[in-house]
């Protein structure tokens, strides 16, 4: 959009020009995701998962205010509407499912996108407040999660909504009432069941909003691409429309065909059985775990099992239960703080021979363990292996990350886009000097091209 | 560069990109196959994901599963009506007496807006028990004259007080805007006093 290269729209037709002064919708398109939009010709599969994320934002809001015409947001008869809904409504299973497992789908993908962007350093200048908003999406998106699986008033909605809330009773001194306020009584019950139904069909829409501001701050830098070196020249870019537009549409059949491979042919395999028992608010059931996407933060909140004592009395500073709620909210909010944590200028992973051993060897693995332990029951020697992974998750981002920005020699960069792909450039041949004087490179990375 | 159907493709970076193929002598490239089984397979299944968003507003399983209710009539005194309720609307049972029967009986149905005798709206041998809808043909509401005391029109049998339709001993529409008789509902005595509708 930004780039001068881009191609202009120009209404043909007398209705379209007309259109284009009263309300330029299609000029707005062809710039955002139409022809006047010119993106990274060297953008991998790893590229689709935006779309698709937004794909499955849509396919959550379309199922889910369907579902709301039929759920009944009433502590004693939410469990059977739900079967209602699973027995009685008009492919009411299949709207159901499609939401359920949605939910999870929603989640795949967004984890990719994540580490997508974790891997090639998309939240680094200048894309730092898509990376931030990025992560307001992610926030919202727990809490939309957890409040949706509340609604259908099972053992594990019940349970998970006294647990959740219960995080909030381990703040000192305003904690209980906190709860009780957010609960709106001393247990899940009717106002609890009420107020989740009402904002959980709210943030969607709040989600949506903070989407349209994630991609409305995409389009001013363009997106990033595999090698990280900014675009320098119309011959690094291809028009979205057709090449991304393709490339999306063929990705988005590939998902959509995982996807209802779970809706159609195994649509309770990410679900707990004991949500199928109705709320009982006087019997947990014996392995109480959250949705598998909460898993490696539900993990590191239970990683902390010893209070914080001043050393050799018996003077408690901070209780475990406290230190593990800490810890899980600063894990994400750390999240915040990224773009500034990672100092070194070169974006890509690819060229960074430390940060890609660390990212493969280190975080991969750290977060799958934790995602784990965090679905294993809360018992030896899950808990031992939470606390080491803890500990490495913490440290990768605080400590590590900002030691190997320091310390690592990066590979030499492409000079552009353009010679990444091709493995020439003819403009590169008055590199680097030259070039860098005249290509427009907001970023202001220079090329660390061998001298 | 252009397709065959004359619109443009937008250029890629000149020189970069490997051309695309030539047109073979019919005109018609691989990509051509390509783009209609693509847009045909997502138009398809676009209908396909429709199809259920659309069939979920029907009425439901357990509100079709209310088809039928079986009314006990053997309380009903001649000349009196009762309203009972199937698929959670009004039907009126009623219990004609011989002169109402008479009276249905001398009119002729060839005056009549939508023309039926009170033998064709009641169960052979049971011309008595006049069982209706008790909703007005008009625009649905409930007609007054089964409920005890209930205005009865001048026709003898029910008047809609909401527009003022009027019908007549066989819940036949005689006066007012309504363009039809009561609605009969399918109905069968199982017994001499049990009857089912639905």
């Amino acid at each position: 959009m930004s780039f001068p290269w881009a191609q202009q729209y120009v209404p043909t037709s007398p209705f379209m020009r007309w259109m284009d002064e009263k309300l330029p919708l299609p000029r707005l398109i062809h710039g955002a995701v139409g022809p006047g939009f010119p993106v990274p010709r060297n953008l991998s599969y790893f590229w689709n998962f935006g779309v698709l994320a937004g794909v499955c934002l849509v396919i959550q809001i379309l199922t889910g205010v369907i579902l709301a015409m039929h759920f009944a947001p009433n502590a004693a008869i939410a469990f059977d509407s739900t079967e209602h809904i699973m027995r009685d409504v008009n492919w009411g299973w299949l709207l159901r499912y499609a939401h359920a497992n949605g939910a999870s789908a929603f989640f795949v993908v967004v984890y990719i996108h994540i580490f997508r962007g974790l891997f090639y350093g998309s939240y680094k200048a200048p894309r730092e407040m898509i990376w931030l908003l990025g992560v307001v999406i992610y926030l919202l998106m727990m809490a939309t999660g957890f409040m949706g699986y509340v609604l259908p008033w099972g053992q594990m909605s019940f349970w998970g909504a006294k647990v959740i809330t219960g995080l909030f009773s381990a703040i000192p001194i305003v904690g209980t009432p906190l709860q009780q306020w957010l609960l709106g009584g001393f247990a899940p019950d009717n106002a609890a069941l009420n107020r989740f139904f009402s904002l959980h069909f709210l943030l969607p829409f709040v989600i949506a909003g903070v989407v349209i501001l994630h991609i409305w701050a995409l389009h001013i830098p363009g997106s990033s691409n595999p090698t990280g070196v900014a675009v320098k020249q119309e011959s690094d870019t291809v028009p979205f429309h057709p090449y991304y537009t393709a490339k999306d549409g063929f990705g988005l059949g590939i998902f959509l065909l995982v996807y209802c491979a779970f809706v159609f042919f195994m649509p309770n395999a990410l679900g707990h059985p004991d949500n199928y028992i109705p709320a009982n608010p006087l019997s947990t059931p014996a392995h109480i775990v959250p949705e598998w996407y909460y898993w490696p933060f539900y993990a590191i909140l239970r990683a902390f099992t010893s209070d914080l004592v001043i050393p050799f009395t018996h003077i408690v500073l901070v209780p475990a239960k406290l230190l593990g709620v800490m810890a899980m909210f600063s894990a994400i909010l750390l999240m915040f703080f990224l773009p500034w944590l990672d100092t070194s200028p070169v974006r890509s992973g690819h060229y960074r021979p430390l940060f890609k051993k660390f990212f493969f060897f280190g975080l991969i693995p750290c977060v799958l363990v934790l995602g784990y332990c965090g679905g294993a029951p809360a018992a030896e020697p899950f808990v031992m292996i939470s606390q080491v992974a803890a500990i490495y998750y913490f440290a990768h981002f605080l400590i590590i990350l900002p030691l190997v920005s320091s310390f690592e020699r990066p590979d030499p960069l492409p000079f552009s886009i353009t010679e990444a792909v091709l493995g020439h450039d003819g403009r590169a041949r008055l590199a680097p000097m030259a070039a860098a004087a005249t290509t427009p490179d907001a970023a202001g990375i220079a090329p660390a091209h061998p001298a | 560069m252009a397709n065959d159907q004359g619109t443009a493709i937008p250029d890629a970076p000149a020189g970069d990109l490997p051309a695309a193929a030539p047109l073979p002598h019919d005109g018609v490239r691989r990509r051509d196959f390509i783009h209609i089984a693509a847009v045909s397979a997502a138009g398809i299944g676009g209908l396909a994901v429709v199809y259920p968003l659309i069939s979920q507003m029907g009425a439901s399983a357990d509100v079709l599963a209310e088809s039928s209710t079986e009314i006990d009539i053997s309380a009903i005194q001649p000349g009196q009506a009762i309203k009972a309720v199937w698929r959670k609307q009004p039907v009126f049972l009623r219990n004609l007496t011989p002169q109402e029967i008479a009276k249905a009986d001398a009119v002729d149905i060839t005056t009549l807006r939508d023309p039926a005798t009170l033998a064709e709206r009641t169960t052979a041998g049971k011309k008595n028990w006049l069982i209706t809808m008790g909703v007005c043909t008009h625009l649905g509401c409930v007609p007054l004259g089964a409920g005890a005391g209930e205005i009865k029109g001048e026709f003898g049998g029910y008047f809609c007080p909401c527009h003022g339709s009027v019908y007549d001993t066989a819940a036949r529409i005689r006066k007012g805007p309504a363009p039809k008789n009561l609605e009969v509902p399918l109905h069968s005595f199982t017994s001499d006093t049990i009857v089912k509708i639905g």
